[in-house]
């Protein structure tokens, strides 16, 4: 009973804090607009009891799921926000592997302060960071006045209200994440393995390639996903960041959801996105689980 | 062994006999420290040879030094007759077994062993032949396919050894290579690393700081001390003569007694306590000079009734024994207070032992039995 009781509680956990509120989401997908509130209908109406709920379930219908699937808008938001997250995850790896190596190979008493400066960007808010790079990006932004300061360019460069300020926004947001990992798996690296390949013959970017690179998989792996899963949703850093053209999926569903107050089309939007990202999720936990093997 | 004393292996005493190791006045400096202070030594082909120290002695350098990963600051080493000062070590014929084994964990037994092959300049088609080899040579056939996480230590330590040999270097180090393996395993192992050494004909450089092993498993051993090596020489001789009170005093158990020696033609008398007769014993020494005398304790014969025609006796009581199943140690103290250590191998059940605590009892050595020391 002791045993049930402590399984349980993490069951319950889950099924209050994600099966419950996915299933709400689900139900409005299935409902249609109503200038009425909450802004969709039908109602179930238990007044009437068994045909009541029979009259319910037979007003829910697939209609916005065919109309997603019919407009060209929804299916290029989710592609575009495919790429965009898949670049950004990749550019936030070329970022963050080197500062994860530097982190590893520093020294033992440096190593607590280095891990102190990554997290400590969370300690502020999220959305004043994004804000800040507004600041930074602008034609009249720092960053343009220091490389026309130092003669890099002529005239200031367009960079706020593109992608290319979307993937800046990105890498910086989700850096810990990436590199957290990372240095995890490189940490617990002896170094002694790369003077044993050295050793053997190899030279040095060999032995980068032949055992850093394979002994760093995992964290890699985690941290790809700890980055790529959150950007595919991702809304505040386009919409801040971002320009007119920047198609990314969270901010359809924003306009949906506040300024259409289309609630019936913005749960079937989140469905979706949900869907796809089951996907890299059970890659991820399989990636997790294979680590613990192999740890263990 | 059944050797006729002209095959002795014994390159070291032949002056033709070229070495394939040369330090010459070798110095390395970590900034302040100095961790090998002007050191010179030879090692010769097919040697096993051991460097003993304590931590901190410098045998660890010394050894980094030959497989490339420090250069020594001033002074020059040499493989077979060439500078290898500027040759890293990814192009020296030197393979490195390392103390943390540091196996591949994301390679099978066989991929490890085949690592250094891959990256040599072997015909692709003859590589598994040869990790074949190595696995037959370690016994290692049957975990071919395990990761390194699913063997045993002592697998680990075999699959380390195979992965050095494997590339047939000139020269194999061995960094502490049986430090994590427990006792029994490691006697095991000594024998089994000798046996290796035989067949290969690999000269081989171990650095420990367990004197049993090195003596087990060496042709030669060098103590080291601070940076220095204190006395080089075959295990028997670095136990029997030592050159020097700290050599005596880190291998084996040993009683020094210090006293001024009086020479007279190849014999020092001793004279080291108030009321004691003075000790005889042989020496290569010419002049009166102070001395320690060191003799081991399994060279003291203990017993109950005054010795006769014994060149050197002396009286005390059992203070201490310490019975060790096969031979027993007994502390003796003398009027004066001082402890001798005497050991006797005990070829009687110890219900029958003529001598226990409090007795009075003789010890007595001969004249060869001890050294006579003035380092």
């Amino acid at each position: 009973m002791r045993r049930f009781t402590l399984i349980a509680i993490p069951y319950l956990w889950l099924f209050a804090l994600f099966v419950v509120p996915f299933l709400i989401v689900v139900r409005i997908s299935f409902s249609y607009y109503e200038l009425s509130i909450p802004p969709y209908g039908p109602q179930l109406d238990l007044s009437t009891g068994w045909d009541g709920v029979k009259a319910f379930f037979a007003e829910l219908n697939w209609d916005n799921y065919a109309f997603l699937t019919g407009d060209d808008l929804y299916w290029k938001a989710y592609l575009s926000s495919l790429k965009i997250a898949l670049i950004a995850t990749f550019l936030t790896l070329l970022v963050g592997f080197p500062i994860a190596y530097a982190m590893a190979k520093a020294a033992e008493e440096w190593r607590p302060m280095l891990m102190m400066l990554i997290i400590l960007p969370f300690w502020t808010s999220f959305l004043i960071r994004v804000y800040a790079w507004i600041g930074i990006l602008g034609t009249e932004g720092y960053l343009n006045q220091l490389m026309l300061g130092i003669g890099l360019i002529d005239a200031p460069l367009t960079i706020l209200n593109t992608n290319v300020a979307v993937y800046i926004g990105i890498v910086y947001t989700y850096l810990p994440f990436m590199v957290l990992p990372i240095y995890a798996a490189l940490e617990k690296m002896d170094d002694s393995l790369l003077e044993a390949a050295e050793d053997l013959g190899c030279t040095r970017t060999q032995a980068f390639w032949l055992v850093t690179a394979p002994l760093a998989k995992s964290g890699i792996i985690a941290g790809c996903f700890l980055v790529f899963i959150p950007s595919l949703g991702e809304f505040v850093i386009p919409s801040l960041l971002g320009g007119s053209d920047t198609l990314m999926i969270g901010k359809v569903l924003w306009e949906e959801f506040f300024s259409n107050r289309d609630w019936p089309v913005a749960s079937t939007v989140a469905v979706i996105l949900l869907l796809i990202l089951i996907i890299p999720i059970i890659l991820f936990q399989r990636n997790e689980q294979k680590q613990r093997e192999t740890d263990g | 062994m059944a050797q006729s004393p002209q095959d002795v292996f014994a390159p070291w005493d032949d002056a033709t006999e070229k070495p394939l190791i040369r330090f010459r006045n070798v110095t390395k400096n970590f900034g302040d420290f100095t961790a090998i202070d002007d050191l010179t030594l030879d090692i010769y082909a097919k040697e096993f040879f051991a460097l003993l120290g304590p931590s901190g002695c410098g045998k660890t350098t010394l050894m980094r030094m030959l497989a490339g990963f420090e250069k020594p600051t001033t002074g020059t080493i040499e493989l077979d007759g060439k500078d290898i000062a500027n040759v890293p070590p990814n192009q020296r014929a030197v393979n490195m077994m390392f103390q943390s084994y540091a196996l591949f964990p994301h390679l099978s037994v066989y991929e490890n062993i085949a690592f250094g092959l891959k990256r040599s300049d072997m015909d692709k088609a003859d590589i598994p032949a040869r990790v074949d080899e190595m696995l037959r040579l370690t016994r290692l056939q049957k975990f071919a396919k395990r990761k390194p996480h699913q063997i045993s230590g002592g697998q680990r330590q075999r699959v380390a050894l195979a992965r050095s040999l494997a590339k047939a270097p000139k020269l194999l180090l061995l960094d502490e290579p049986l430090g994590a393996l427990d006792k029994k395993l490691r006697h095991e192992t000594q024998f089994e690393l000798m046996d290796i050494q035989e067949k290969t004909g690999t000269t081989f450089v171990i650095v420990t700081h367990d004197q049993e092993e090195a003596m087990t498993v060496a042709s030669r051993v060098a103590v080291m001390d601070a940076g220095v090596i204190v006395q080089v020489a075959t295990p028997d001789r670095i136990y029997e003569t030592p050159n020097s009170v700290y050599v005596a005093d880190f291998i084996g158990e040993v009683n020094l007694i210090e006293g001024h020696a009086a020479v007279d033609n190849g014999v020092a008398t001793i004279s080291w306590a108030e009321g004691q007769p003075p000790i005889t014993a042989k020496t290569d020494l010419t002049a009166d000079t102070q001395c320690t005398y060191a003799v081991r304790p399994e060279k003291i014969t203990i017993t109950q009734h005054e010795p006769q025609d014994r060149p050197n006796k002396i009286k005390g009581a059992v203070l201490d024994i310490a019975y060790l199943g096969n031979i027993s140690t007994y502390h003796v103290e003398l009027p004066d207070g001082k402890v001798i250590k005497a050991q006797t191998a005990n070829d009687r059940r110890i219900a029958r032992r003529s001598f226990t605590w409090e007795d009075t009892v003789w010890l007595s050595w001969t004249d060869t039995a001890g050294v006579v020391l003035t380092a």
